[in-house]
């Protein structure tokens, strides 16, 4: 049975030890270890041990800490995004979608603004895939259209509409200045103008998002890091499932 | 040396394909020139600046004088026939003024003939080679440079990015990382720089993951690292990257502020940015003539194919796209040691033997290549945040660099995919890799792959697996080859991506006194 309460885990149950690093603005010497000592104390370490530190040129000073936090988890306060649906292999992916809809879905993807990184939506979209998992591309009952970087937010609604889209794919890595944000949020403002309820399911993607902020960006879900393809292709089955129940 | 038993036909077979591959591209490239070739013309021929009155921010003078030229007469001629008709006719005493004249609407430009023809060429060329004086006189000095302050001490040299937005930032990160021990140090740009058709003008204080590229930073830069090399005792290069719309300005303004290497890849744009490839091969030939002008070094991307293929199934497309690089860098006059060739360790590290597959590839890079300063890029893919693993990769990274004797290795960042490093990761990958060259020493005058194991065998199957790609290539074409995604998967046709309307065939009257001169040099 687990319990409600936990602490972090060292070599014991209870201890509570944790080990974290970081650089002050100060040069090297017993201050410095000695305010590094206090600043573990401040983040709840106690005790702490400042086990290594060495300059990094003559104005900055690295550490090495380990110590015992005294936080407690209560893990009824953790609020996270828990999958409402199952995951379902290749083959399941393409009998349900081949009954759900009797013609293909179609998903349109790409990186929005200035955002070149393709690695993650190529992970889910290309037939390579990831984690051991094909792409989308792989499953016959999914038509997959990968517009591939630097897609701007008009050309990626033109596509939609020219592509039929069922559900629009879009990833960012850049995170500088919110710039995942802010992206995901134009083009979700952008598909509801431009479509109203017709607008196909908005996915994003991308290490730095929460899955929680699906609301705020506008979108219909959020995939976070090590999604893999299966759970994508998974949600969009349950997705379509729970819009022809709506219509039917 | 030696250590793989390459087959001589099958190497120099390679070489011909690579040629023949490249040659209908090289022709295209010879009879087009775009609205970036002729802005580099211009930039060689002095001018600067920009129009800070315009509504759209400042727009670069040399900007403003090309899409008038285009609109009235044509580009057909080349830039400099009208622009120094111009300056002449309305008895102008700089470039600059003539774009002043230019933006306020007095200019009517057109293509001289008879006597007037003459003298525009006659202003132009004398113009045009005073830029190209400089470009050599800071070649010059860099020589003297080297000599005065010396080489890093060991080979690989050690490259490190700093990538902050802000140019002052960059400085105070650039000369700590000289002073740990970088001899390479490339400022990264802002993302989006390279689908910008113009160059930013003067000192940059926000960039997005990186720091904008202009002749300005250039100059502050190499002069902090100038400082810094002077502490340190060896000649610090700079690098940073003439790829995007840009190529041939970027290269020109490169070469005018004393860069030592720069970022050049013959399909990067094309493939990872979505530029057009007519656009891109003329570009990228302009480029590489003026890079070989100012004894830059070039470094190409083969690293990024791996990003988007797997390592191991696209092994050989990185040899290919070495060879074409390498092909395309000695038409346009580049010599062997300033091509600095990439490669990259981005092996499945799940994969069985993994590392003996990166000493594989590696070592046939080193073995096909051996007078190119060979770029060494570590990994980035199988980097998951878990950076205690991440430092390990790393560090058998540095130690594959060591063994295949690699010439140029760029620094691995434990937090690589996670921040942007801290000034603490960049210590500790230095530290990685001091440890690593240091430990190992002259390991390399120990390392014999057997003859007939693992490594010599997946070598000599990388070749051949290069080779008949090339022999598709020749059969398809080039550029049906990338139109058909033979490259890091992407699928790039001839006639569409960013820049097509900036590429322009060249009248039988095309004239560019740059082009002439560079041409000569080869």
């Amino acid at each position: 049975m687990s319990s409600r309460y936990v602490r972090p885990y060292g070599d014991t149950t209870g201890d509570g030890m944790i080990q974290t690093s970081f650089t002050l603005p100060i040069p090297y010497g017993p201050k410095a270890d000695g305010a590094a000592q206090q600043l573990a104390n401040k983040m709840g370490m106690d005790p702490a041990m400042v086990v290594h530190s060495n300059p990094i040129g003559d104005d900055f000073t690295f550490f090495v800490v380990y110590g015992s936090v005294k936080h407690i988890v209560d893990l009824d306060e953790v609020k996270v995004v828990e999958r409402e649906y199952p995951l379902l292999s290749p083959s399941e992916v393409n009998t349900t979608l081949k009954k759900v809809l009797r013609r293909k879905l179609v998903v349109v993807g790409g990186c929005i603004g200035t955002d070149a990184h393709t690695v993650g939506i190529d992970a889910i979209l290309n037939i390579k895939g990831f984690a051991g998992e094909k792409g989308l591309e792989y499953y016959r009952e999914l038509k997959v259209v990968n517009l591939g970087a630097q897609v701007s937010v008009p050309e990626l609604v033109r596509s939609a509409r020219a592509e039929k889209a069922d559900a629009v794919l879009i990833s960012q890595v850049v995170t500088q200045r919110d710039a995942h944000i802010l992206n995901t949020q134009e083009m979700s403002a952008a598909f509801r103008e431009a479509m109203g309820d017709k607008r196909p399911l908005l996915v994003a993607g991308g290490p730095r998002f929460d899955p929680l902020m699906a609301a705020e960006l506008g979108v219909d879900r959020v995939f976070s890091r090590g999604t893999t393809p299966g759970e994508v292709a998974s949600y969009l089955v349950h997705a379509m499932q729970e819009k022809k129940g709506v219509a039917a | 040396m030696a250590l793989l038993d390459l087959d001589p036909k099958v190497v120099a077979t390679a070489r011909k394909l690579a040629a023949r591959a490249a040659e209908p591209v090289v022709s295209i490239a010879k009879a087009h020139t775009t609205v970036a070739v002729e802005r580099a013309t211009l930039r060689l021929a002095g001018i600067t600046g920009a129009d800070s009155t315009h509504r759209a921010g400042d727009v670069p003078w040399v900007n403003r004088v090309i899409d008038t030229v285009r609109e009235q007469c044509g580009l057909e001629h080349g830039v400099v026939l009208p622009a120094f008709h111009a300056l002449k006719e309305h008895d102008l005493g700089t470039l600059t003024e003539l774009a002043e004249a230019t933006a306020a609407g007095q200019i009517q430009f057109r293509i001289p003939e008879k006597k007037d023809l003459t003298a525009a060429k006659k202003a132009a060329t004398s113009a045009v080679a005073k830029g190209l004086k400089t470009v050599d006189r800071n070649r010059a000095q860099r020589d003297k440079l080297v000599q005065k302050l010396g080489d890093p001490a060991q080979r690989p040299w050690i490259y490190l990015i700093v990538a902050t937005g802000d140019i002052d930032e960059d400085v105070v990160q650039a000369q700590n990382a000289a002073r740990a021990g970088a001899d390479i140090i490339a400022v990264i740009r802002s993302t989006g720089q390279s689908l910008l058709d113009y160059v930013p003008e003067g000192a940059t204080h926000h960039g997005f993951a990186g720091t904008y590229a202009t002749q300005e930073n250039f100059r502050i830069m190499r002069a902090a690292l100038d400082d810094v090399s002077k502490e340190v005792g060896r000649y610090v290069r700079l690098t940073n990257y003439a790829s995007g719309l840009c190529m041939p300005e970027i290269a020109v303004l490169a070469g005018l502020q004393r860069l030592d290497m720069m970022l050049n890849d013959s399909m990067y744009g094309i493939l990872f940015r979505d530029i057009n490839p007519i656009r891109t091969f003329v570009d990228q030939r302009f480029s590489r003539q003026v890079h070989a002008r100012a004894g830059i070094i070039i470094n190409t991307g083969e690293d990024n194919y791996l990003t988007t293929a797997d390592a191991v199934d696209a092994a050989h497309t990185v040899t290919v796209s070495q060879l074409l690089n390498e092909h395309f860098a000695h038409e346009a006059g580049l010599p062997d040691h300033l091509l600095g060739l990439g490669h990259a360790f981005e092996i499945n590290p799940k994969v069985p033997d993994s590392f003996r597959l990166e000493l594989a590839h590696a070592l046939l890079a080193r073995e096909l290549f051996p007078d190119a300063p060979l770029k060494w890029m570590p990994p980035t893919k199988h980097m998951t945040g878990d950076v205690f693993n991440g430092y390990l990769l790393d560090g058998f990274f540095n130690l594959a660099g060591v063994l295949t004797g690699q010439s140029i290795l760029l620094v691995g960042m434990m937090t690589e995919a996670v921040v942007t490093p801290f000034l603490s990761d960049r210590d500790l990958a230095l530290q990685n890799v001091r440890y690593v060259l240091n430990a190992a020493g002259s390991l390399a005058e120990d390392f014999r792959p057997a003859p007939d194991g693992l490594i010599v065998k997946r070598a000599h199957q990388v070749l051949g697996e290069a080779v008949d790609l090339l022999e598709r290539i020749v059969d398809d074409g080039l550029l049906n080859a990338i139109a058909d995604g033979t490259f890091g998967l992407m699928k790039r046709p001839a006639d569409k991506g960013k820049g097509a309307d900036g590429v322009i065939e060249k009248a039988s009257a095309y004239f560019n006194p740059a082009s002439e001169m560079l041409e000569a040099q080869a």
